[in-house]
């Protein structure tokens, strides 16, 4: 039933399920509702740290070395633990300064090193192809197993093998056609791709359930529980002697070496850092990954040893490889459903591991080591061309297509020499060069790019000669003596017993040297070299993102500008016209104009075009580019540091800022209230001027209505005629009386009147105001008695003219209000405390208290209602109380309604009181 | 659609940060030497399963737990 | 059939000078000094038109404006607005709230019998 297309069509079924699902999350994702932005999604989708290495090689490692197979997933539970600090800090760092894989990171930190970001990639690429091959592989493998299902062979020599006939190769093809579909549809300025995302955590989830089937089955349905499985395997010496581990340093060394190396590759390798942080939608996923990802690390080896203890018993002796006893077992169970999940969950393993790596791999080429180059030598064409987004994502598919025939190449030529896992762990060694790098940079700002290069070629180089050559001697291509005897027959030189340090396993052995060699030049050549400005100015970024990331567009170090007309069409060759369109649309909106051809040419519009160039191409890259568009003056050394000190600086100076704020805020509310004031006044005087105009406008209404009037009729009757033109003479005199009011009022408030100040006799000013009042009186039949009398009065300092105009203000007010033939007004006058003090009574109807101020106000005018409009200008009392104020006095009314009013002023005497007369018995008063 | 990134509160969770840094290190002492040679005696075992492997087990478990407890409950 | 004209302003000599002009038109005239009175004759004797001065006491001619053209029986009647304030905002203000004419004063007086003429002679 198991025959070979019933296979294949299921594999492709599943593959085709999880192209499904990838794309609803991609398409999820562009509609705004992502799926992935889910803290579970994030820590399952970690576990594509587990491929076949996992889901096979672990039971072949645990049927060796019993616990061995254990560190490489203690190491990852240790590490997470730390991630709170460590991990946010990366994924700070790359989504502040769009990062987009880990040769970006590297070569970014190291001041943009194009150097470092080949290094770095040509290292990446060439350590995990020995991993891309082990899946291969198992993959291969696995199915040429089913494939001979019931009978169950072991896959033969991949060398025996014609090569078209090699199933491995066209599963090879099959992942990079895959891997294309998955990764390189379009391309994102953040390099993110939900969709993969989706799909992976999906797999995690497939290759999880796979494993926890069949180790439940071979637990509970072959054997009836651990118990039994470790009792029956007691009876078995060599199995005894798996139960634990020897007593060693030896075993100890390895053990924590490799803890302590898987610790480092749950970071550094390109598959995880693209999953863990430049797909990371949210730092806080980090909380739930921390312990989500041990336990399902902790699950998925659950039954790792019954697996392998159950398959060395019921194979033993037939020669089944270990690496296949999760598929053997339920194979040779006849449990043909629970074989092919067995086979999909290892297929699934594999791919989720292939398509990220390859997809990493790929971006880090295309930004890294292709487009540099490109971009180099062919110059010129490139710059004619409009749209390049498709040329990078060409470059990519070539890639990883490069990548897995590389993969293939090297299964074909050594995949042999090592089981599953031995051949992962030499990847983790050379993807764990970058963790000094990596940790050196996000917390010594004194790493130098030049430390960097040094560190790293060294740890590659020790790599290379303690693992990779003697994996090429393994197979056969290399002479054997080379391992054995060193080259040239140098014992010292023992490419896995260096310097004659022996009792270590390769792997340790590897890691020890080339951390040494690593780490040492790294820090020893940083320490002796000086950084560049751009170094600094990034190892500052780096080491301090929490301090400077809470606005993601830093303007960085630009200094100097390019116009939008530029930067557009640049941004449009690499990302696509129509994506940087939109993201200088958004960046427009983000300050605040409404068209990206609005936005000012300045340093932070460069630094934002960097960054999202840099997301297509890479940080190094990018700021080629832009800096060929920006007329740039690189910072002095002085001025990048002040730049960067601000932050000390202002720390410094924080007190004194805080005070001086304090100062300034008192100041700023004091000037605010003088602000209102002045608007109060300048509404008043508005107010003052609408006013006036109206005043003005209505007597001129009358004279112009009536000169009209008359002119237009000559038929009108003479007692009328007269009429009309008495009302315009008087019209014509109210408007007089009103402008020199209005006049005199202005004069005397802007101080710009004339004042005639001379000594007074108070009883000639009253007389003079009686007399000239006097045809008033008589008219309206008003009485007026008086107090001063003919003899001296006492003396004030006032203008003649102007003393006598308020007294007849008061007087002919007086007169207005009283009722003819009953009306009384008395002059009063008092000395007292060296002031003079008048009175002007009548006894007319009154104002009431609440109206006491506001008769003094412009144009107000109390009357009462009964006797109609009052007359008058309703400026006579400001203009006296003004003048009386002028001359150091006051003047303000008692009155109550119905008891007539008393207007009362008082002014300083001019001299003491040393001529009073009778006046002064009065004085008491 | 990406969601920016949300500015990391270090300070407020300190206290989870040190907890979980206390893990690590309690992780390191338990799962090496020499506290695992402790368990290295061959024979003995919990239920059948031998000493060595429900050691580590149990005590990879236990830290998982821990960190369980020390992420989802910030403050106590 | 004669039409009515009700002027409320408070200013005697205007008053005089309207009542002329109006009278000597042949249209029949009532005066009210304040805007209470002016509602109350509205109310009265529903004149064809309003001469509406906007200084008034009591209420501010703007608000007798609005009383009339809130009710409906007046929907018909003519509201000449006349006032010594000529800003753009109180014009605008006076012909928002439903005035048909808005006169400054002072007013030519040809004009201003001219465009009662017209109010009144068209319409209903």
């Amino acid at each position: 039933m198991l025959q070979g297309w019933v296979i294949v069509l299921v594999a492709f079924a599943y593959l085709g399920v999880l192209f499904a699902v990838a794309y609803y999350g991609d398409k999820r994702a562009e509609a705004g509702r992502s799926i992935i932005a889910n803290p579970y999604i994030y820590a399952l989708s970690l576990a594509v740290y587990c491929s076949t290495w996992t889901f096979y090689g672990s039971v072949g490692r645990a049927a060796s070395t019993g616990i061995g197979f254990l560190p490489v997933y203690l190491g990852p539970t240790l590490m997470v633990a730390l991630w709170w600090y460590t991990m946010r800090k990366i994924i700070r760092i790359t989504k502040a300064y769009r990062i987009t894989s880990i040769a970006d990171f590297i070569s970014s930190r190291y001041g943009k090193s194009q150097m470092l970001g080949r290094l770095v990639t040509v290292i990446a690429v060439i350590g995990v192809i020995p991993y891309i091959s082990l899946q291969l592989k198992a993959i291969s493998g696995s199915f040429t197993i089913l494939r001979h299902y019931p009978r169950i062979v072991m896959p033969a020599q991949a060398v025996a093998q014609p090569i078209l006939n090699d199933t491995a190769l066209y599963i090879a093809l099959m992942l990079a056609a895959f891997t294309i579909l998955f990764g390189t549809r379009h391309l994102d300025a953040t390099e993110r791709h939900e969709g993969l995302v989706a799909a992976i955590a999906f797999e995690s989830v497939v290759k999880l359930l796979g494993f926890l089937v069949v180790g439940a089955f071979v637990t509970f349905g072959i054997y009836r529980g651990f118990g039994e499985i470790f009792r029956l395997a007691q009876q078995v010496p060599r199995l005894r002697a798996l139960m634990t581990v020897a007593d060693t340093g030896n075993t100890y060394g390895t053990w924590g070496f490799l803890t302590f190396l898987s610790m480092l590759s749950i970071v550094t390798l390109p598959r995880q850092f693209q999953i863990s942080v430049v797909e990371n939608v949210d730092e806080d996923h980090l909380r739930k990954a921390i312990w989500l990802f041990p336990l399902y690390l902790f699950l998925i080896n659950v039954f790792v040893l019954p697996i392998a203890l159950g398959g060395m018993m019921l194979f033993a002796g037939r020669g089944v490889d270990a690496d296949t006893f999760v598929l053997t077992l339920p194979m040779a169970q006849q449990k043909e459903a629970l074989a092919l999940f067995a086979f999909i969950g290892g297929l699934s393993a594999g791919t989720g591991m292939v398509i990220v790596e390859t997809i990493a791999l790929s971006t880090m080429v295309c930004n890294d080591l292709v487009m540099p180059v490109l971009l180099r030598v062919k110059w010129l064409r490139l710059n004619e061309r409009p749209d390049l987004s498709r040329l990078l994502l060409s470059i990519r598919r070539w890639a990883i297509t490069g990548i897995l025939m590389l993969g293939y190449i090297h299964f074909r030529a050594a995949g042999e020499a090592y089981a599953l896992v031995a051949t992962g762990l030499i990847s983790f060694a050379a993807v764990a060069q970058f963790a000094p790098a990596i940790f050196g940079g996000i917390y010594w700002r004194g790493g130098t790019r030049d430390g960097a290069i040094a560190g790293l070629s060294a740890g590659f180089a020790v790599w290379a000669y303690t693992l990779l050559l003697p994996s090429f001697a393994k197979s056969g291509w290399l002479p054997a003596s080379f391992l054995t005897e060193g080259p040239f027959g140098i014992p010292l030189l023992k490419p896995q017993q260096l310097f004659g340090l022996s009792g270590l396993d390769e792997i340790s052995h590897c890691l020890f040297w080339s951390m040494l060699a690593n780490i040492g030049i790294h820090v020893v050549v940083s320490l002796a070299g000086r950084q560049s400005i751009t170094e600094t100015g990034q190892a500052t970024m780096f080491v301090d993102v929490f301090r400077r990331t809470q606005a993601p567009e830093r303007s960085g170090l630009w200094r100097g500008s390019a116009a939008v007309e530029d930067l557009l069409p640049l941004l449009g060759r690499f990302l696509g016209p129509d994506r940087a369109r939109e993201a200088f649309l958004a960046y427009a909106r983000r300050r605040g104009v409404d068209s990206p051809e609005q936005l000012r040419a300045d340093a932070d519009l460069v630094a934002f075009a960097e960054t999202q160039l840099a997301g297509a191409i890479g940080g190094a890259s990018a700021r080629v580019m832009v800096a060929s568009l920006v007329q740039e003056q690189p910072p002095g050394l002085d001025e990048v540091m002040d730049i960067l000190d601000e932050a000390s600086q202002v720390r410094a100076y924080s007190r004194q800022l805080e005070q001086k704020s304090r100062e300034l805020e008192a100041a700023t509310a004091e000037l605010r209230a003088a602000n209102k004031l002045l608007q109060e006044l300048d509404r008043m005087k508005d107010d003052f001027m609408s006013t006036v105009t109206h005043e003005l406008r209505t007597p001129l209404t009358s004279i112009r209505a009536f000169s009209e009037i008359l002119l237009e009729d000559p038929e009108i009757h003479l007692p009328e005629r007269k009429r009309f033109l008495a009302i315009i003479v008087k019209e014509t005199q109210r408007l007089t009386r009103l402008i020199n009011q209005v006049l005199d009022l202005s004069k005397i408030e802007s101080g710009s009147a004339e004042w005639h100040t001379t000594e007074l006799d108070v009883h000639e000013v009253i007389r003079e105001s009686v007399e000239t009042s006097s045809q008033l009186f008589r008219e309206s039949r008003v009485e007026l008695v008086t107090s001063a009398g003919t003899d001296a009065g006492p003396r004030v300092m006032a203008d003649r003219d102007r003393l006598v105009q308020v007294l007849i203000n008061l007087l002919s007010n007086a007169v207005k209000v009283c009722r003819p033939g009953e009306g009384r007004v008395e002059i009063r006058l008092g000395v007292s405390n060296g002031f003079l003090r008048v009175d002007v009574q009548d006894n007319g109807p009154g104002i009431s208290p609440a109206d006491h101020e506001t008769v003094f106000e412009k144009f107000r005018q109390v009357g009462d209602t009964l006797t109609g409009k009052p007359k008058g200008t309703g400026l006579g009392l400001p203009i006296s109380r003004r003048i009386v104020e002028h001359f150091g006095g006051r003047l303000w009314v008692e009155s109550e309604l119905g008891k007539g009013a008393t207007f009362s002023f008082i002014l300083p005497l001019e001299v003491p009181a040393a001529k009073a007369g009778p006046e002064l018995a009065q004085a008491a008063g | 659609m990406m969601r920016s990134f949300r500015g990391g509160h270090v300070k407020r969770s300190g206290i989870t940060g040190q907890r979980l840094a206390a893990i690590f290190l309690m992780g390191c002492i338990l799962l090496n030497y020499p506290i695992l040679s402790l368990f290295t005696r061959p024979g003995g075992g919990i239920a059948g399963i031998p000493l060595l492997y429900a050691y580590l087990f149990g005590a990879w478990a236990l830290l998982i737990g821990l960190m369980a407890v020390v992420v989802e409950r910030p403050r106590d | 059939m004669g039409k009515r004209i009700l002027i409320v302003e408070d200013e005697p000599n205007i008053v005089i000078s309207l009542e002329f002009l109006m009278k000597r038109e042949g249209f029949e005239v009532e005066v009210a000094t304040d805007g209470e009175a002016a509602l109350m004759a509205v109310g009265e004797s529903a004149p064809d038109l309003v001469l509406l001065d906007i200084m008034l006491p009591k209420m501010n001619g703007f608000e007798v404006c609005q009383k009339l053209r809130a009710d409906p029986r007046w929907r018909g009647m003519k509201i000449v607005m006349l006032t010594a304030k000529g800003r753009e905002t109180e014009v605008a203000k006076g012909m928002a709230l439903g005035a048909d004419l808005y006169v400054t004063k002072p007013f030519s007086t040809k004009d201003l019998v001219a465009q009662v003429k017209e109010l009144l002679g068209s319409g209903t």
